[in-house]
């Protein structure tokens, strides 16, 4: 606490003596507002600060399928951060993927969703970044193997993937829907998990939406229409962006610092422009294959109502707000059972907001259920009451060893 | 070597029920708050989870929640005349520990003490007349009503979410409430819990016998429920591991499911645990609180100071630590005079075990939880006429059975083997048709001028501190009610159709080892009187005006009810206290 003015001098001195390098913008209160607004939109934190570690200093290892990358410090310290960046180096780094020094980004810095910003949007947000702490943290961003570490490869992936074009809004379409959009699209990058990606990691956009799983999780399909998120209203998802937890879902893993770094930290005239904008996105019907064996399912049945219903119930419906609901959760029905695993496995810590302050939690079991009895009650969570492809002991097995040789 | 820490605004000795209640308002008012426990942190999912939560030998029979007499105990004797001992595995009552406190293991009963309770002496006097009295019962009045407590009850019960039936709202007695309580404010929050067949018959057998039964309050949720500070609760599933237990499914009133979660969003509070305060520090005058030293699991010293203390440990370690900071004169029973371990109680619990045809009842005793219950009140506090009965006091009774639980819930009738094959057979045959309430009734104990605490002459904890010595004994008058109380249950039972009825009324000399309820009170009361109480009516001390007690060691004697309703209403009515006044001004809020 006694630092805070101290730091704060020290911030604001940089930014004075920063010379040609800085922004006047600064100096400007509603852009400093502006561009802390849109930092939380673009949940930057998640990415650039370690959990409990000091805000935006980077070091946070970020996996992707090609090996991992560590985030950059981008607090405004000159040597280790982005304090000597000139605006427009910032710019291309956020809308166009090209450093400092005019190498590529990979983009695990999601330059792609970033270009729907404006200039000014970017300019602004430099302005608030110049107002942090600065924290002397040298990271080595690129630690991926030959040949990924050249990043001369991006330029061809940008030709596939890369679409520099700032947000243009539909005229046919409300003034919420467009904000949503923007917001979605942009800044919020939700598209960065929730879209499928291609062999080389870029976005498949003709299945926008409809699920992928990255860092040990799945980001479940968010589309309406057909898809999952049918049975959610507007208020439904915009209550689960805001507060972490509706009457089916609750935010837990990575979803968890979305909520908690970003989206509630959200007005509530954004949250429901982009509820509105995401209902509107209509995806296919998940495949209902299923040949579940009724034997596996008695079984997954019986370790059910000894250790799951006394919260999530008989009919498997929880408690609105608190206990999720499994018979319409997106992770449960989906075909990656990655977190229907991973959940019963080590449990997860759902997100407290201001709001719903609760963050319960649903505790390991792990230690107490064996490969056959995990596959058991994850086949039967998803197949009692919707449809989804059993699940064996060696994905069981496997997840467990996943959970094991993590860090995280 | 003591290391010191900066000073914080207020630092709260024990983060239990009240703990977490000051913590939360002193943080809501603006000031810096530590709170420093003894024991661990703990959370649903990774101390109790459903997993493991109803582990009856681990819980029940090993005491996981409790106190390690390790860590420190207490010795006890019956009478002044004998030399204690110390106790090395805990039975009348049970020490809490860790966070949450006994309001982790409780089992959420949560009532309300009669208006005429706070006035008691006054009341009975007024009443029988002073010779009604027994020479040596000490009982004070208060120096709190009712009505100076019922918005805190209030919020109390709105905090845990409640459910009940209200027998009397603004004056007007409800049909299927207690109509012999106070009157509240609003209803409760939650309807009462369902009531299995066993608690329906006893409340049929009581009506046509022409009681007035009515579910026990309870803090099991009857439905989901979000509290006051925006935290949730789920609906009970009847498990019937509530007493001894933690909650794994969100479903019991508890620091973790009500409060918690709000405070540790606060910036302005910090807690410690696993720190044990070893003293609360005084400066040059005596008259000053300077904060708190505490030890660490390194046996590192800690000094933390503070603007405000609170002591909100549990009643024994309340007493003891006042003791050993040399605050407030200790008491003298000799002399009569000095308060700090004075007017020390507890509680005056009996069964009946009844046993039913099995081929006619099946009661199903494992659909259960901690504070499920149908009860009556007409032989509670002041609720009858006591004239021609020879004593005072009294309490609730009630079909209050907890659970069905395999290792400890085997009633088996007069008799039967305590062990082999004929107890098997005895069991298998009554389980289903036996009938055990766990505090059937719940009885009363009031202040004797020989029941207090004072610091053991011999024996001291690991840290070389004397540990506190109980001296306490049953008295005729507890007996006497006890055996009044019990026979009218007894009658209950058997109208119920029992075909045995078993009485196990309260005997002399008290027991330390037997099970009865962890409501320990008194040793640090409030009171009007500086010469007959440790604290004033909004629980600070009288001679250090900085430092507040809490908890049931305020207590001048123990009604016929459990106590966390009243312990949390002192404590909202302390926290207001300090809030409404003594932040405004410091200093002592009563002239003694």
């Amino acid at each position: 606490m006694d630092k805070g003015p101290q730091l704060a001098l020290v911030a604001t001195l940089l930014v004075m003596t920063g010379g040609g390098a800085m922004s006047a913008s600064s100096q400007d209160f509603a852009a400093v507002e502006r561009g802390r607004y849109l930092a939380n939109a673009a949940d930057c934190g998640s990415c650039h600060t370690i959990p409990g570690g000091r805000p935006l200093a980077g070091g946070r290892p970020i996996e992707t399928p090609f090996g991992v990358l560590v985030s950059p410090n981008i607090t405004p310290d000159r040597e280790t951060g982005i304090g000597a960046w000139s605006d427009q180096e910032f710019d291309a780094a956020l809308r166009e993927g090209i450093r400092r020094d005019g190498k590529h980004l990979y983009p695990a810095m999601p330059y792609p969703y970033f270009a729907r910003m404006s200039r000014q949007d970017v300019k602004d947000i430099r302005a608030y970044l110049s107002t942090v702490a600065p924290v002397h943290n040298a990271v080595v961003s690129n630690r991926l193997p030959f040949p990924l570490n050249i990043r001369a490869a991006m330029t061809a992936w940008n030709r596939l993937y890369f679409t520099p074009d700032e947000f243009h809004a539909q005229p046919s379409k409300s003034e919420e829907w467009n904000r949503g959009a923007y917001l979605v699209q942009g800044p919020g990058h939700c598209g960065a998990c929730h879209t499928p990606k291609t062999i080389l990691g870029g976005d498949k956009t003709s299945a926008s939406l409809q699920g992928y799983t990255l860092q040990g999780w799945v980001a479940p399909d968010i589309t309406s229409g057909d898809g999952p998120l049918a049975p959610w209203s507007v208020d439904d998802l915009a209550q689960y962006l805001k507060t972490g937890h509706n009457r089916f879902a609750a935010a837990a893993g990575l979803m968890g610092e979305v909520v908690d770094l970003s989206t509630s930290k959200l007005s509530d005239p954004d949250i429901k422009a982009m509820a509105t904008y995401l209902k509107d996105i209509n995806g296919p019907k998940p495949s209902a294959e299923s040949s579940a064996d009724q034997k596996v399912l008695a079984a997954g049945g019986a370790v059910y109502q000894d250790l799951c219903s006394a919260c999530h119930k008989s009919d498997g419906k929880g408690v609105p707000n608190l206990i999720p609901d499994l018979s319409q959760a997106a992770t449960v029905n989906t075909g990656d059972p990655t977190t229907v695993l991973r959940v019963i496995l080590q449990g997860a810590q759902t997100v407290a907001t201001d709001r719903e302050p609760t963050g319960p939690a649903m505790p390991a079991f792990g230690w107490q259920l064996n490969d056959v009895q995990v596959a058991a009650v994850a086949t039967y969570i998803r197949n009692h009451w919707g449809k989804a492809p059993p699940v064996s002991e060696d994905q069981a097995k496997k997840e467990r060893e996943a959970l094991q040789a993590r860090t995280n | 070597m003591v290391r010191r820490l900066p000073r914080k605004d207020v630092v709260i000795i024990g983060l239990g029920w009240t703990g977490s209640i000051m913590a939360y308002e002193l943080a809501d008012a603006g000031l810096d708050v530590v709170a420093i426990e003894r024991g661990p942190w703990r959370n649903t999912v990774t101390d109790f989870p459903p997993g493991y939560a109803a582990d009856e030998l681990r819980f029940r029979i090993r005491h996981e929640l409790f106190l390690r007499p390790e860590q420190t105990t207490f010795t006890f004797r019956n009478k002044m005349s004998q030399t204690a001992l110390p106790i090395r595995s805990w039975g009348a009552f049970m020490p809490p520990n860790g966070v949450g406190g006994g309001g982790v293991h409780w089992n959420a009963e949560t009532w309300r003490f009669l208006p005429s309770d706070f006035k008691l002496r006054t009341h009975l006097i007024e009443r029988y007349g002073a010779s009604f009295l027994p020479g040596d019962m000490t009982i004070q009045d208060w120096g709190v009503t009712y009505d100076d407590l019922e918005p805190r009850y209030d919020r109390f019960e709105y905090l845990c979410g409640t459910s009940g039936q209200a027998g009397n709202i603004k004056g007007k007695i409800i049909d299927g409430g207690n109509p012999f309580e106070g009157p509240r404010s609003r209803p409760y929050p939650n309807p009462p819990q369902d009531q299995p067949f066993s608690h329906t018959l006893f409340a049929k057998a009581a009506r046509d016998l022409g009681y007035k039964p009515f579910p026990q309050p309870s803090g099991n949720m009857s439905r989901a429920y979000q509290n006051p500070l925006g935290v949730r609760l789920g609906p009970c599933s009847y498990c019937g591991f509530c007493e001894w237990f933690g909650c794994g499914n969100y479903s019991k009133a508890s620091p973790q499911t009500t409060i918690l979660p709000a405070l540790i969003r606060k910036p302005n509070f910090s807690a410690r645990d696993n720190s044990e305060v070893v003293r609360i520090n005084l400066d040059g005058t005596g008259k000053r609180a300077t904060g708190v030293t505490f030890v660490d699991t390194d046996g590192n010293d800690w000094e933390q100071p503070a603007d405000l203390v609170v002591l909100s440990a549990f009643t024994i370690f309340n007493v003891q630590l006042l003791l050993l900071s040399g605050i407030g004169k200790p008491y003298d029973p000799a002399a009569n005079a000095g308060v700090i371990g004075r007017n020390f109680s507890h509680q005056t619990v009996s069964d009946v075990v009844s046993f039913f045809d099995p081929a006619k009842f099946i009661f199903n005793p494992f659909i259960a939880s901690g504070a499920i219950g149908m009860c009556i009140d007409e032989f509670n506090g002041d609720n009858f006429d006591h004239g021609p009965h020879g004593f005072v006091g009294g309490g609730y009774m009630g079909q209050v059975q907890t659970n069905g639980r395999p290792i400890e819930t085997t009633p088996v009738p007069p008799g039967t083997p305590l062990w082999g094959a004929q107890w098997k057979k005895a069991v298998k045959e009554n389980y289903l048709s036996a009938l055990k309430p766990g505090t059937g009734v719940h009885g009363s104990m009031y202040s004797y001028r020989d029941v207090y605490v004072d610091l053991d002459p011999t024996y001291k904890d690991r840290l070389g501190r004397p540990l506190a010595r109980i001296t306490m004994d049953f008295h005729d008058n507890e007996i006497k009610q006890n055996k009044f109380l019990t026979d009218k249950f007894a009658e209950i039972f058997q109208a119920m159709g029992a075909r045995q009825v078993q009485k196990q009324p309260r005997k002399p000399p008290y027991d330390v080892t037997k099970y009865q309820t962890t409501h320990l009170c008194g040793g640090a009361i409030m009171g009007t009187d500086p010469s007959t109480s440790a604290v004033n009516r909004y629980l600070q001390t009288w001679d250090v005006p900085n430092l507040f007690v809490l908890g049931a060691s305020a207590f001048p004697q123990n009604a016929g009810y459990n106590p966390t309703g009243t312990v949390a209403a002192l404590a909202y009515w302390a926290a207001d206290a300090i809030r409404e006044k003594y932040l405004r001004n410091p200093g002592q809020l009563i002239n003694g």
